[in-house]
């Protein structure tokens, strides 16, 4: 018999007083006892939605009978059979607007809480069994995969379980891309990213380190070297500012300098070298999940006052629901129907404030978004002496400039066929480099399409 | 992790090593950097590249032990290895097709002057060098540029060794004999390289920079190291390091580039900057 409750088991949390100054995870996870009851929720439809919802088909009844079993690693076998990050995935991903949206239980109360259950199998596994996996048998072509993020590391992780000998490249000095420098420890410890690499290693993947690919090697040179197929996964990093008075101050920074500072860098740690800004009244401008890391890791690298500047409403805002609730929880204090308009730096040239000016919604955009106007007269100033832009991002150059016949559309992003191929042979991409700046689990989905894409054309 | 293979102090306060790096060395070019990591806790820091031995697989960095990272750089000794070494990171020098250029260097930065210098030269163009430093006990690197350039101009602040005088003195002295010169390139400290662009402007010689802004990943991703040129916003490390000298923003860059003095002088760090109150000296 079902467990026929409306709502979630709730999952632990740290006190939000408590967490906003400390850089351990938020969310603590299911124990044994929550996962089994909340995975009796499910009804194990003959035709489940859920999967449909998924960008890489978790087998989600599948795993889910399982854990309501107790046989968590049967569960953990099931998910692992299509996702190879299940523990990133469980942590990270959009859930409300993919697999639990789709939902039968969600018609009535609330979805199953697939996401907590995918992540407490996977954090039950490295912590109970954490067995590597073992090498498959080589069938001795070798591929590249350019990038090491969760495009990258998935297409890895499905081209080596095939058989092929595959190596990463990655520009940044540890793997993970974005899951490394630019999401949060508190959302995504990165001991959790160093085992899904060490478990791909175990797979006989090499990973380098520290080599840019367009500088230190380029496509064409990798297929010299004896490459059959290579896999772009590089990412879209370039950040934007707003091109408004003020933006080159001290105290302005893009969000990934700000995040790579403190994630990669370790900045929060007093026994790390990089120096990180000590604030104490930080503007994000912006509205996605990004934002939110910025102001939540401001707060917590001791901010009094930290605010998110946004020219939509908040119910137009990118970022996840639960990003946005957490970081209400912890004090962040939301300025939306706001635009800034030019910053404001002291004789040092240190910021020491933001003009904005607030903002009305019109008639809805291309986007389907109703458009922000500005109310004229309705300026006003923030007084802080940090502001980090959290704008989006476009696809680093490096690549398409130093390869020839890679063509990219307007705004930079990699042009693919339905076979993930560019439009040079061999070469294919996804993630973010294709998409233009998107989510984890799309970039996951890209990966695993590429895998099997790069399979098929090497078989031909 | 990468080793180091050689150790050569220059001079009291500027070092030289090579570093074992093969797929850096097969690439890199004048004007091109590398970006270091000491250890697991260090700072990515970006240096330009001095030189490189393809053969032995070695890139040759030349730093002056001015902050904390490049001071811990310095302790370190042949057979130690450090973390990381990424690049070649950036656009490499534009040494083609030039008749005739003026390199001008200024302290350390000699060490990124000479490899472009000796790409000037290989590449054919009459190279004139002028190489700066406060005094004698200072000059680096002076038997290697003899033998990259045709004539070599030697100056130091208080005329200890070669003719005494600022870089920009003779810059000037050559530019008002009539010298024509395709291009102009000056690798020094912020300040040098604003009054090497001054000194310019009136000749309307192209003047190329060398910038050296703070970054963090060095591929375009931080946006740190961003500078204001010609009115837009460009970043030193895909779109540089060098840039059209008349058309960048010295003021700002030199504003931005004090971002962490605070936090470097807390942790015991002390560097007063003579560089800036020499050049407002020589503007009088």
């Amino acid at each position: 018999m079902a467990n026929m409750t409306l709502t979630k088991t709730p999952m632990p949390e740290q006190d939000p007083q408590v967490r906003a100054r400390n850089f351990q995870e938020v969310a603590l996870g299911y124990t044994a006892e929550m996962a089994m009851e909340e995975a009796g929720r499910c009804l194990n439809c003959k035709h489940p939605k859920c999967v449909e919802g998924c960008p890489v088909n978790v087998r989600i009844p599948e795993f889910i009978s399982k854990v309501a079993e107790g046989d968590f690693k049967a569960a953990y076998e099931i998910i692992t059979s299509t996702n190879a990050l299940p523990a990133l995935s469980g942590r990270v991903c959009p859930q409300e607007s993919q697999c639990e949206s789709k939902c039968v239980r969600g018609v009535k109360g609330e979805p199953v809480a697939i996401g907590r259950l995918e992540r407490f199998v996977a954090d039950w596994y490295r912590e109970n069994v954490n067995a590597m996996p073992e090498k498959p048998t080589s069938n001795g072509i070798p591929v590249a995969v350019v990038g090491s993020g969760p495009a990258g590391l998935t297409c890895a992780s499905d081209l080596a379980k095939l058989g092929y000998e595959v190596t990463i490249f990655e520009a940044l000095h540890t793997a993970g891309g974005v899951l490394v420098y630019g999401i949060p420890e508190f959302r995504l410890p990165k001991k959790i990213v160093a085992n899904e690499v060490d478990k791909l290693q175990a797979q006989g993947v090499k990973v380098m380190t520290n080599m840019v690919i367009g500088r230190v090697l380029t496509i064409d040179e990798l297929f010299e070297m004896g490459f059959k197929a290579i896999f772009v996964g590089s990412g879209a990093g370039l950040p934007m500012f707003m091109n408004i008075p003020g933006e080159s101050l001290k105290g302005v920074l893009s969000a990934n300098e700000y995040l790579t500072r403190t994630n990669l860098m370790k900045a929060y740690d007093e026994n790390a070298d990089t120096p990180i800004i000590k604030s104490k009244a930080v503007a994000v401008v912006g509205g996605g999940n990004v934002a939110m890391d910025g102001a939540r890791c401001a707060m917590r690298l001791g901010a009094e006052h930290v605010y998110i500047v946004y020219r939509r409403g908040e119910a137009e805002m990118p970022a996840r629901k639960e990003e946005q609730h957490h970081a209400k929880e912890e004090g962040i204090e939301f300025k939306t129907l706001c635009n800034p308009v030019e910053i404001l730096g002291d004789e040092n040239g240190r910021v020491c404030g933001i003009r904005c000016i607030r903002m009305e919604l019109g008639e809805p955009d291309a986007s389907g978004r109703r458009r922000p106007v500005e109310i004229p007269g309705s300026e006003f100033t923030l007084d802080v002496d940090t502001v980090i832009m959290a704008l989006g991002t476009s696809p680093n150059p490096l690549i398409r400039s130093t390869t020839p016949g890679l063509d990219t559309n307007r705004k930079g992003c990699l042009i693919v066929n339905e076979n993930e191929m560019t439009t040079r042979e061999g070469v294919f991409a996804g993630g973010d480099a294709v998409t233009g700046a998107a989510t984890v689990i799309l970039a996951m989905g890209a990966g695993k399409k590429g895998a099997a894409a790069i399979d098929a054309y090497l078989k031909k | 992790m990468y080793k180091i293979v050689r150790k050569k102090e220059l001079n009291p306060t500027v070092t030289l090593m090579d570093i074992e790096a093969p797929y850096v060395a097969n690439k890199a070019k004048a004007g091109q950097f590398i970006i270091y990591r000491i250890d697991d806790m260090g700072e990515r820091i970006p240096l330009t590249i001095a030189g490189c031995d393809k053969e032995k697989g070695t890139v040759t960095i030349i730093f002056q032990k001015v902050g904390f990272s490049t001071k811990a750089l310095g302790e370190l000794n042949e057979g130690d290895y450090i973390q990381d070494f990424v690049g070649p990171l950036g656009r490499p020098t534009d040494v083609e097709g030039k008749k005739r250029v003026c390199v001008v260097g200024g302290g350390v930065g000699c060490a990124i002057a000479l490899p472009a210098a000796r790409g000037f030269h290989e590449a054919g163009a009459i190279v004139d060098v002028i190489i700066g430093f406060r005094n004698k006990d200072l000059v680096i690197l002076e038997d290697e540029f003899r033998q990259s350039c045709d004539n070599l101009y030697l100056m130091t602040d208080d005329g200890s060794y070669g003719e005494k005088g600022f870089g920009t003195v003779k810059l000037q002295a050559l530019l008002e004999s009539g010298i024509e010169y395709d291009e102009v390139l000056a690798i020094g400290p912020v300040p040098m390289m604003k009054f090497v662009c001054k000194t310019t402007e009136p000749f309307g010689v192209h003047t190329v920079v060398s910038l050296n802004p703070i970054m963090v990943d060095g591929t375009g991703m931080c946006g740190g190291c961003r500078v204001t040129v010609g009115g837009e916003t460009k970043f030193a490390c895909v779109d540089g390091p060098e840039f059209d000298g008349q058309k960048v923003d010295f003021a700002e860059l030199m504003s931005r580039n004090g971002i962490y003095v605070e936090r470097e002088a807390e942790v015991g760090k002390t560097h007063t900057c003579r560089i800036d109150a020499m050049g407002k000296a020589l503007i009088k």
